[in-house]
């Protein structure tokens, strides 16, 4: 069966460039624009891994980590942080929020997949 | 969807990301203090950036990143703004925005302005006794202004945090190798323990091993002591550890980059060389042996039966990779809540397996309030309308004809498809239709620009960005709107000395105002600066010979004299309003549109120019002429007033030209059967009827059709797309008949008729 992704940037660029390498890598691929939608989304696509950008409007990345963390069903999910650059400051916040791992910005096709394949079972 | 599609999307929302930034910049400005603000603001910069980076943009990320370290400190209350601070950010978005189109259409910007730029913002941002340029100095840049900024004085003694994680994905040093058994190959001890903490947060170390498997042959074994008795379980506790002997060809690195994730929810270490004795304490299971069953009692669940277990970890020792055990360290959101465990592993499969479906189906995605379409998929749709509305008309004269008129119940649906025709036109129309919002914003930067060159204090205020009106009309609306706006700044509003010494604040306001009236959009672009200066005017006319020196011109002659080809007021070229544009070229797009444009001013208060331009390009409000046995359509707005000549009032003007009287001016009458060649010899204007146009120098032409045949809004259908370019003919159309007729273009039939008889008649009509 198809891994399902819950990806949620409020960028329609990385969105679209997530759901071309997720779905060549044989995902299947949910979408949201920020926390509050990724919260959303959540609950009704029950995905196997989460994708999320850190700076969105309403809710932001953190907030968002922190929301599934407290969901009792899917609090164990494993969620992957989209960080610009090796930043160590949000990497700790991200991670301090209940993030599994990150994936740095440019990412390429090969590490995106690598880092889902590596939280998810 | 393939990478230039979406590097296509990626520059569209730059756009939407630039403006956003703009108008937020612009709210800050005006002292909107909304954290929000602020954040949006840096959203945009830190979405380009992230975009740019995805595409390999690097300028572009530079310049990003430094703009969003800066607007970073904003948003962390670090640093105040300021007005110095928000001219500088503004000139930023500017250049990110160049820097933006350079990316995208190819072709260089001023490097020198960036780098200037670059030096302000990082000045701003404080403490950075960081090298301007290189991305090298990224991560510390990023660091430094957020530590540094509070207290100026801690500047020198601040040191960048060391960041270790960034050197993973190296593999190429090897850190000091054991060989094993030759082939290049090394041996490492592993010892892993997990937190707790690591499986709340979504990692697995069955994941981890095996991915750790990827890097070389693996043998693990699994330490249990820890493990209480089931009773006394914590179903999310950490109980195992593992020690692993990897053999491989890579380096630690390559191990640790595996842990990568979990290094800080665990015990980790990696040790170079292999543990045999403290393998050999305990038998380790190799790949092909089975599974160790795990020792538990099951009547201890009694007790709880509902108690969950599935964050318990694999109690088995093996070697990796070994897909049993994935089994019990399943996720627990799937199972905890539906399976005990004492449940047969089969059930637990199907139930998690109906739940999987139950999601599956429950999956919609969230409703989108906007689709994208693409415009040829649009103007498909328009085109068809078009026909559409052709069609009707064809169809209800067709009735007419017939006689079949006579049915009420044919009328009746005639008349409600014409209806339903209308109102599908018009919500087709509404389709394309677009706020003029994006090139209002534009013009916020052209006003900056100016304002800096000519030294000029100006505020630029919009109103009504959100009037709407057809893509292609804001399209072409830029052009004339820039120009308008740069001879306003350049020549309307006085320096912020002159202003002071008149009394007036030191900052000109520039009002840009768009609004429907009737059927149109007006735009107005309203300046408090010194007015028309008439005197100057009517001299530079009388100079390069537009007007007599001794014509006498009204106040609102004079001012329209700007529209006069050839005219510029500007007394040196500048860089500004060079390049030999003058408001005529202005006047000539703006009529291209459909459009009129004109002028009111006041001497020392101002001057406000005003243009309507048609809400579509698509339909057109005409009148249905005849000439010459054709079937013409001249645009009803190019038209004043329509008259019957008399004998008396048409007076010959040469051989070839005459002029018609009307009221107390002479005025070219031009014979459009003659101009466009439908006839040898010019038709007698008594048995016509004369059209009174507009042109472009502000003086009015009347055109001679042999009658008109009414008035009715046509379809626009282009000439160049489905023929060929004819001089004096805009367009054509397809009338109710079924017959195309020609939309007459009336300024190429001036200009046409402009051949014979060129500086005079401008006097002709200005004086009377």
């Amino acid at each position: 069966m198809k891994k399902k992704v819950l990806t949620v940037d409020d960028s329609r660029t990385i969105r679209n460039m997530l759901l071309v390498t997720l779905t060549n890598a044989g995902f299947e691929t949910v979408q949201a624009e920020d926390g509050i939608e990724g919260l959303e989304v959540l609950e009704e696509s029950n995905p196997d891994v989460i994708v999320t950008d850190i700076n969105m409007p309403r809710l932001d990345g953190f907030g968002f980590i922190e929301g599934v963390r407290q969901n009792e069903r899917f609090r164990a999910i494993p969620i992957l942080v989209l960080t610009t650059e090796s930043d160590a400051e949000k990497k700790n916040r991200a991670r301090e929020a209940g993030a599994t791992g990150w994936i740095v910005k440019p990412f390429d096709p090969s590490k995106l997949i690598a880092a889902i394949e590596r939280v998810t079972a | 969807m393939d990478m230039n599609e979406i590097k296509e999307i990626f520059f569209q929302e730059c756009e939407e990301q630039l403006a956003e930034l703009e108008s937020g910049l612009l709210r800050i400005n005006d002292g909107d203090s909304d954290p929000e603000t602020v954040n949006a603001v840096f959203r945009a910069v830190h979405s380009i950036k992230g975009g740019a980076g995805a595409f390999g943009l690097d300028e572009l990320v530079a310049f990003a990143h430094v703009f969003e370290t800066t607007l970073d400190c904003v948003r962390s209350n670090k640093l105040q703004t300021s007005s110095d601070l928000l001219k500088v950010m503004l000139k930023s978005a500017d250049v990110l925005a160049d820097l933006t189109a350079a990316s995208r259409d190819g072709g260089s910007i001023d490097k020198s302005r960036t780098s200037v730029l670059v030096k302000e913002l990082e000045a701003f941002a404080k403490g950075t006794p960081l090298p301007v340029a290189a991305p090298a100095a990224e991560p510390a840049k990023q660091e430094a202004p957020a530590a540094a900024a509070p207290e100026p004085a801690e500047d020198s003694g601040f040191q960048p945090v060391p960041f270790s994680f960034d050197d993973f994905g190296d593999e190429d040093d090897a850190a000091s190798p054991v060989e094993a058994g030759g082939g290049g190959r090394s041996v490492f001890t592993v010892r892993f323990k997990p937190r707790s903490d690591l499986y709340a947060k979504g990692n697995e170390a069955v994941l981890l091993l095996r991915d750790l498997a990827k890097v070389g042959d693996l043998q693990v074994r699994c330490e249990t002591d820890t493990l209480p008795p089931i009773d006394q379980l914590d179903p999310e506790g950490a109980y195992f550890s593992w020690l692993i002997r990897v053999e491989t060809d890579k380096d630690e690195d390559a191990i640790r980059h595996v842990f990568e994730f979990a290094e800080w929810d665990c015990m980790f270490e990696v040790t170079p060389g292999a543990d045999e004795e403290a393998f050999a304490a305990q038998t380790v299971l190799g790949e092909d042996q089975p599974m160790a069953p795990v020792p538990f009692d099951l009547s201890m669940l009694d007790d709880e039966p509902a108690m969950p277990v599935a964050a318990a970890e694999p109690a088995v020792v093996v070697s990796m990779p070994a897909p049993a055990v994935a089994e019990p360290a399943a996720n627990p959101a799937e199972d905890a809540p539906l399976a005990p465990p004492s449940l047969p592993r089969a059930e637990k499969a199907i139930a998690a397996e109906a739940e999987k479906k139950d999601a599956t189906v429950a999956a919609v995605p969230a409703a989108p309030q906007t689709i994208r379409v693409d415009l040829d998929r649009v103007d498909r749709l328009i085109n068809l309308v078009g026909e559409l509305v052709i069609n009707q008309a064809m169809l209800a004269q067709s009735v007419v004809e017939n006689e079949t008129g006579g049915s009420s119940a044919i009328n009746l649906g005639l008349e409600e498809l014409q209806q339903l025709t209308r109102e599908i036109q018009d919500s087709v129309m509404a389709i394309r239709a677009q706020p003029v919002k994006p090139v209002f914003q534009r013009m916020g930067r052209i006003v900056r620009e100016i304002a800096d060159m000519t030294g000029k204090n100006v505020r630029l205020v919009t109103e009504g960005e959100n009037t709407e009106v057809d893509k292609t009309v804001i399209d072409k609306l830029a052009e004339p709107l820039t120009h308008m706006i740069r001879n306003a700044v350049d020549h309307g509003l006085e320096t912020p000395e002159k202003r002071l010494a008149l009394g007036k604040n030191a900052e000109g306001v520039l009002r840009l105002t768009a609004k429907h009236r009737s059927g149109r959009i007006v735009i107005e672009i309203a300046d408090d600066g010194a007015g028309i200066n008439r005197e100057r005017v009517r001299s530079k006319a009388i100079e390069n010979g537009l007007i007599a020196p001794d014509s006498n011109l009204s106040d609102e002659e004079i001012d329209n004299l700007i529209f006069h080809p050839g005219f510029s007021t500007a007394e040196k070229l500048s860089d500004i309003s060079g390049r030999g544009v003058g408001m005529d070229v202005v006047k000539r797009s703006i009529q291209q549109l459909g459009g009129r444009i004109s002028i009111t001013s006041k001497p020392g208060k101002g001057s406000v120019f005003t243009m309507s331009l048609p809400l579509t390009l698509a339909v057109l409000d005409g009148m249905v002429v005849t000439v010459a046995n054709q079937t013409l359509v001249v645009p009803l707005t190019a038209i004043v007033e329509t008259l019957q000549p008399e004998k008396k009032d048409i007076h010959a003007f040469g051989p070839t030209q005459r002029l018609i009287a009307i009221r107390d001016t002479f005025c070219p009458l031009i014979d459009v059967g003659h101009i466009l060649n439908f006839r040898p010899d010019l038709a007698n204007p008594i048995d016509g009827v004369a059209l009174l146009v507009e042109s472009e120098g502000g003086g009015q032409r009347a055109l001679m059709v042999d009658a008109i045949q009414g008035q009715r809004q046509v379809v626009i259908k282009s000439l160049e797309a489905n023929y060929t370019n004819v001089p004096g003919i805009a367009a054509a159309t397809i009338l109710g008949d079924g017959r195309v007729a020609l939309i007459l273009d009336v300024d190429a039939v001036v200009t046409a008729s402009r051949g014979h008889a060129l500086s005079s008649e401008m006097t002709l009509s200005a004086t009377g």
